[in-house]
């Protein structure tokens, strides 16, 4: 990049006053300095997530073996984390369409910011539509679910074959999580008069292992997918502005480079929920 | 009212075409990078039990490979490798700092936390 922040200028001149030190125009130094604090609001979410994983480490679900579906291949698709995955590369895909229209303004193409800029909100849009899905199929659970009672203890209902079943029937186990003592017939029936089965996640119970782990994921990516939406509106509202040619006018393209600083760290922070709350 | 005295900065952002054939290419550059760093965190995230890998090793690796993520993103795509060197320190620093501190201390309770759980066995 060429322009005033790569100039050749004496400390003492940069320093003496009557200019900027940084070489920033005031709207993209701001724009900084908000993206600043809303790091520290995320950092706050993934440090208390992080506080959380380590202090019930032992009972902690495997994020891969929560999300393994995958839309339109039915319930017995087994892909662990790839859906995710995809969604992590069109965010990655849709920032590389963002710095692409923010390099064509730089060289004024007007074209090129409009064409870059729209697609960047078709990949913004196809991640929120990812995030309903994703939401959706996480509220909803599987199909067989889990059985629950009072004291925490939980339990799957096990078929002869080995299959995980919703409905309790002849020749079907009951399989304790913590590993104690299988029970079948009378017995088993007996203790699951007193349980209830859980489908999916909401904030007050959640079929895949400890409730802190839905809350969690409803807080953080609720709130990176409350920033996609932000930012797919404002996108919008710019692509109108570059469309009317008021930033041609102006003679600069910074608003389509503030807009983008904010969607790279929509993008930023995604790698670091990617990270923290499905990989480790 | 017109001011003289200010100087607009963003103006002077312009580059030419050539210029922006070299700036595409890094772009493009940076793309197969983070392709490549998530598709090898997917991969390990679902074989790293087959492989045989302990698990340890495994999360320092996540942790590295998305820091260098980040900076990439950072330094290239938000322009802040282009910057003047005192506004990246002014932006970096006191963030990096306070964030590693709070990493550290609360991960560090937190492990403290857990092990009196299982010790005195806490149903919470």
């Amino acid at each position: 990049m060429t322009g005033e922040a790569s100039k050749q200028i004496s400390t003492a001149e940069l320093w003496g006053g009557g200019r900027s030190p940084f070489s920033i125009s005031y709207g993209k130094m701001y724009m900084w300095f908000f993206l600043i604090s809303d790091a520290l609001t995320f950092s706050g979410l993934l440090v208390s997530l992080g506080v959380m994983r380590h202090k019930y480490s032992d009972v902690w679900p495997d994020s891969s073996h929560v999300f393994h579906a995958f839309p339109f291949t039915g319930p017995d698709t087994n892909l662990p984390l790839l859906y995710v995955a995809l969604m992590t590369f069109i965010l990655i895909v849709s920032s590389v369409t963002m710095v692409l229209a923010v390099e064509a303004g730089h060289r004024m193409d007007k074209k090129g910011v409009t064409k870059w800029l729209a697609l960047t909100i078709v990949g913004g849009l196809f991640f929120l539509l990812s995030q309903v899905w994703e939401w959706s199929h996480f509220i909803h659970g599987t199909e067989h679910g889990v059985w629950e009672w009072m004291d925490g203890t939980r339990a799957n209902l096990v078929d002869g074959a080995g299959n995980l079943v919703a409905k309790w029937g002849d020749g079907i186990t009951l399989t304790f999580l913590d590993g104690r003592e299988s029970l079948t017939g009378a017995a088993a029936a007996a203790m699951l008069e007193s349980a209830t089965q859980v489908y999916g996640a909401n904030l007050h119970v959640n079929e895949y292992g400890h409730q802190l782990y839905a809350d969690f994921f409803f807080f953080v990516t609720g709130f990176h997918g409350f920033h996609v939406f932000s930012g797919v509106v404002i996108n919008f509202i710019i692509l109108i502005g570059v469309m009317k040619g008021i930033y041609h006018k102006r003679g600069h393209y910074e608003m389509v480079e503030k807009t983008g600083l904010y969607w790279h760290f929509v993008d930023l922070v995604w790698v670091f929920v990617f990270t923290i709350y499905y990989l480790l | 009212m017109e001011r003289d005295d200010i100087i607009e900065y963003s103006l002077d952002a312009h580059h030419s075409e050539e210029e922006g054939v070299k700036i595409r290419k890094k772009i493009y550059f940076v793309t197969i990078l983070l392709t490549a760093i998530t598709a090898v965190e997917v991969g390990l995230g679902v074989w790293w039990h087959s492989l045989g890998l302990p698990h340890t090793m495994v999360q320092y690796a996540f942790i590295i490979m998305t820091l260098v993520k980040a900076g990439y993103i950072v330094a290239v795509f938000m322009h802040l490798g282009d910057e003047r060197r005192p506004f990246l320190i002014t932006v970096v620093v006191p963030y990096g700092l306070f964030i590693a501190y709070l990493v550290f201390i609360c991960l560090n309770e937190a492990t403290t936390w857990m092990e009196s759980r299982i010790l005195y066995n806490w149903l919470f």
